[in-house]
């Protein structure tokens, strides 16, 4: 991977978003703040209602943000922007949803499901010109150019898991929203579709941010993962330092819970649980402090101390 | 698990009627359930797990039907029953199923509570007050928090993972000697899935049941399966104890099943997947089903079907690598010596480390 640490492409401060307004008011996600770095594949985590769509939607546009800032290329795009910066963060920034099924038009022929994004924006010279970008996508991702006028419900889930990707990648995005996009998928089409993504990684130098659950994936797709628990990040680090060195109690006993695949190994294995009261925030106020360079969790001033000592442990053990 | 059988199936075939055509979904399958066993059946999508399933509960969709075989439980010819009354006192009673979505399983509009005794006053002809203690009672069993306050509580309420376990109460409320997880997990982020499957396996030790577990996801029945069935095109192409299938599997689609354990995935590289698709339900095959994707098919395998083959007294695979004729052909190298290289990883991740202390606190604990 050639990410270049100093170009980001993405930065949320203190971003919060929630929904509602006055006693009805529900903060869904606060203080987030993380940068994601061009060409990287950054990889939300957390169980269900922690609000990795909420943050994934809010960088689309979708979902309004009650405080703070979103900035993409270093411009701030959740304020209100001119009509051309606005056609121009649509299109550089697509998204691949969940479900496969639900998020195609079913009375669109594959021709226009990919095309739509072109023909908003006029981006074709001539309907030749948009064909040819078309069958060269549908050939891409692995489909056949015959499939072009066939209807969304004729594919399997896989197939139409390709769809969806051609439809955001025809757009040459710089950024990709993915949101559990395999989770629906066997085990075999979601390696299919996993090493799609990571092809156009590649030749593109596409940005990923990865929303998912199975961190068996996560792990072998992420170059770095934040782990969200209750609309807060609780750490953030690179893949294998996050794997290797789990600070927080919540990443423990989210690791604890991924299956391993040996009988012998899975039948000892224990899984760790997350008590949020076994913190005591009510003196020492808790921050997302910066433990080890790129090493960030929430804590507070003992913890920290605590986390600090444990990393020192770590280092003097491995080397 | 006992060496008693609760339920045999011989030779089954499973048709339906679509358009004018038939699609042969179970193709010649038989299969023993040990007494309190948890028996995983695993294999990709469409090959037959659900409907093999449904057969035994009758629960068919109008389209299907049982072409050839028989099943049978606790004396009773199950492929025989055709009313909807003949199996009342089966389906719930005796087998009961868990599906994927909980919602679907759930009446919205009715209290978590209600719904749960009003099974215990169906089934078990408790009075309402009794039901309403034991309805509290297993909702605790199922790791719900303050289940007494939350017995008024509606299905929108709960989170997925509690929705799932009100199911499982649901099915546990008529004590069914067989449950049937159709893939209760899928849905659900990795917390709650091994919650879950940690449960199941407490309330099995509890309650004496036999499970039956279906998943696509071999990697999630390791820690639950004392054996596992492998499907492909509708047939059980391999069957042993869930060691022989992780440590010594012998038929190449479950070389293939393995292979695609994203855990074995080298960083930066590609995940393995099976190349091709299924053959289609409606042609006849001819030959082994998985010949056409199988990088180490055999002429014999596009010719001839192949036998099961006995590997130990509980290990069977149909492929023709185990005919004594055949070449001496070694699984993929990405999935030999499985369990050192799991040993490997998590050393490194200093989680087999960090766990052994822990227990070491416990027994400290325990003086
Ligand atoms: N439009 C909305 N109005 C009110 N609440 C919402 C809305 N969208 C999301 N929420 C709430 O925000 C929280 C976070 O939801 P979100 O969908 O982001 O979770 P998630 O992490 O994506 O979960 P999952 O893994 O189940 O998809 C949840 O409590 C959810 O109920
Ligand atoms: N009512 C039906 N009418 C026609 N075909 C059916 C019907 N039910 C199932 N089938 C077909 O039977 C085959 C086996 O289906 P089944 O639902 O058992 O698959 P499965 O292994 O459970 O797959 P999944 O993992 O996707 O749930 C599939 O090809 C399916 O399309
Ligand atoms: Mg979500
Ligand atoms: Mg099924």
């Amino acid at each position: 991977m050639t990410v270049n640490k100093k170009d980001v492409l993405l930065s949320l401060h203190d971003l919060e978003i929630s929904f509602g307004e006055g006693k009805q008011k529900f903060v869904a996600v606060q203080d987030v703040n993380f940068d994601i770095y061009r060409g990287e594949t950054f990889s939300l985590v957390g169980e269900s209602g922690s609000g990795k769509t909420t943050i994934g939607r809010a960088i689309l546009g979708i979902n309004p943000t009650s405080h703070g800032e979103i900035d993409f290329n270093g411009h701030q795009i959740n304020k209100k922007l001119s009509h051309q910066e606005e056609q121009e963060v649509t299109r550089k920034i697509q998204m691949i949803f969940q479900d496969p099924s639900a998020s195609l038009n079913e009375r669109a022929t594959i021709d226009y499901i990919i095309s739509e994004g072109l023909y908003n924006f006029h981006l074709y010279d001539s309907e030749e010109d948009r064909l040819q970008k078309v069958t060269k996508i549908i050939e891409e991702v692995g489909l056949l150019p015959e499939h072009l006028y066939r209807y969304p419900h004729e594919f399997s889930g896989g197939q139409r898991q390709r769809i969806g990707i051609a439809r955001a990648l025809i757009m040459q995005p710089d950024l990709v929203v993915a949101d559990e996009p395999i989770s629906a998928l066997d085990v075999s089409i979601r390696a299919q579709v996993l090493n799609l993504l990571k092809k156009f990684q590649r030749e593109s130098n596409l940005t990923y941010l990865f929303i998912a659950h199975d961190l068996s994936v996560v792990r072998f797709i992420s170059d770095r993962i934040a782990v969200i628990h209750a609309g807060r990040i609780l750490e953030l680090a690179d893949t294998e330092e996050l794997f290797t060195n789990p600070l927080h109690p919540y990443t423990q006993s989210l690791l604890s819970a991924v299956p391993i695949p040996d009988p012998e190994l899975a039948r000892e294995k224990k899984l760790v649980v997350y008590d949020t009261n076994m913190h005591d925030y009510s003196v020492d106020k808790p921050k997302f402090v910066e433990v080890k360079p790129g090493h960030f969790v929430y804590c507070n001033a003992p913890e920290e101390a605590h986390y600090r000592k444990i990393l020192e442990e770590q280092g003097q053990l491995t080397k | 698990m006992t060496e008693k059988s609760i339920l045999t199936v011989k030779d089954l075939s499973v048709g339906f009627h679509v358009r004018g055509r038939e699609l042969k979904a179970i193709r010649n399958v038989s299969l023993e359930l040990k007494d309190q066993e948890t028996l995983a059946i695993v294999g990709e999508s469409g090959s037959g797990k659900s409907v093999l399933t449904k057969t035994f509960t009758g629960m068919l969709e109008q389209n299907g039907y049982i072409s050839h075989g028989t099943i049978d439980y606790d004396g009773q010819r199950l492929s025989d029953l055709k009313k909807d009354k003949d199996w009342e006192g089966i389906r719930g009673k005796e087998i009961a199923t868990i599906f994927q979505d909980p919602m679907t399983s759930l009446d919205p509009i009715k209290t978590i509570g209600s719904q749960i005794a009003e099974v215990v006053i169906k089934h078990q002809g408790k009075s309402k007050k009794e039901a309403k203690e034991i309805a509290i009672d297993l909702m605790d069993r199922t790791g719900i928090p303050n289940a007494a306050a939350r017995y008024n509580e509606y299905p929108f309420e709960y989170s997925g993972g509690m929705r799932q376990r009100i199911v499982i109460a649901i099915a546990l409320a008529c004590h069914p000697k067989v449950l049937i997880c159709d893939e209760p997990t899928t849905a659900l982020d990795v917390t709650i899935q091994a919650q879950i499957l940690e449960l199941i396996k407490e309330l099995q030790k509890d309650y004496h049941f036999t499970t039956i577990f279906i998943t696509h996801d071999l990697g999630v029945v390791a820690s639950i399966a004392d054996r596992i069935a492998v499907m492909y095109s509708g047939e059980i192409i391999e069957v042993g104890t869930c060691r022989e299938i992780f440590y010594d599997p012998r038929h190449p689609y479950t070389w293939s099943l393995l292979s695609s354990l994203p855990q074995l995935a080298q960083k930066g590289g590609e995940l393995y997947s099976i190349p091709g698709t299924p053959p289609s339900l409606y042609k006849d095959i001819k030959g082994d089903a998985f010949a056409p994707r199988n990088p180490f098919a055999m002429k014999v395998d596009f010719e001839a079907e192949p036998p099961m083959f006995q590997v130990s007294p509980t290990h069977f695979a149909k492929t023709w690598l185990l005919d004594p004729r055949a070449p001496k052909v070694e699984k993929p190298a990405l999935i030999q010596n499985l369990h050192e290289r799991f040993v490997k990883t998590l050393e490194r991740d200093n989680r087999l480390h960090a766990e052994t202390e822990e227990m070491e606190a416990e027994e400290h604990d325990g003086k």
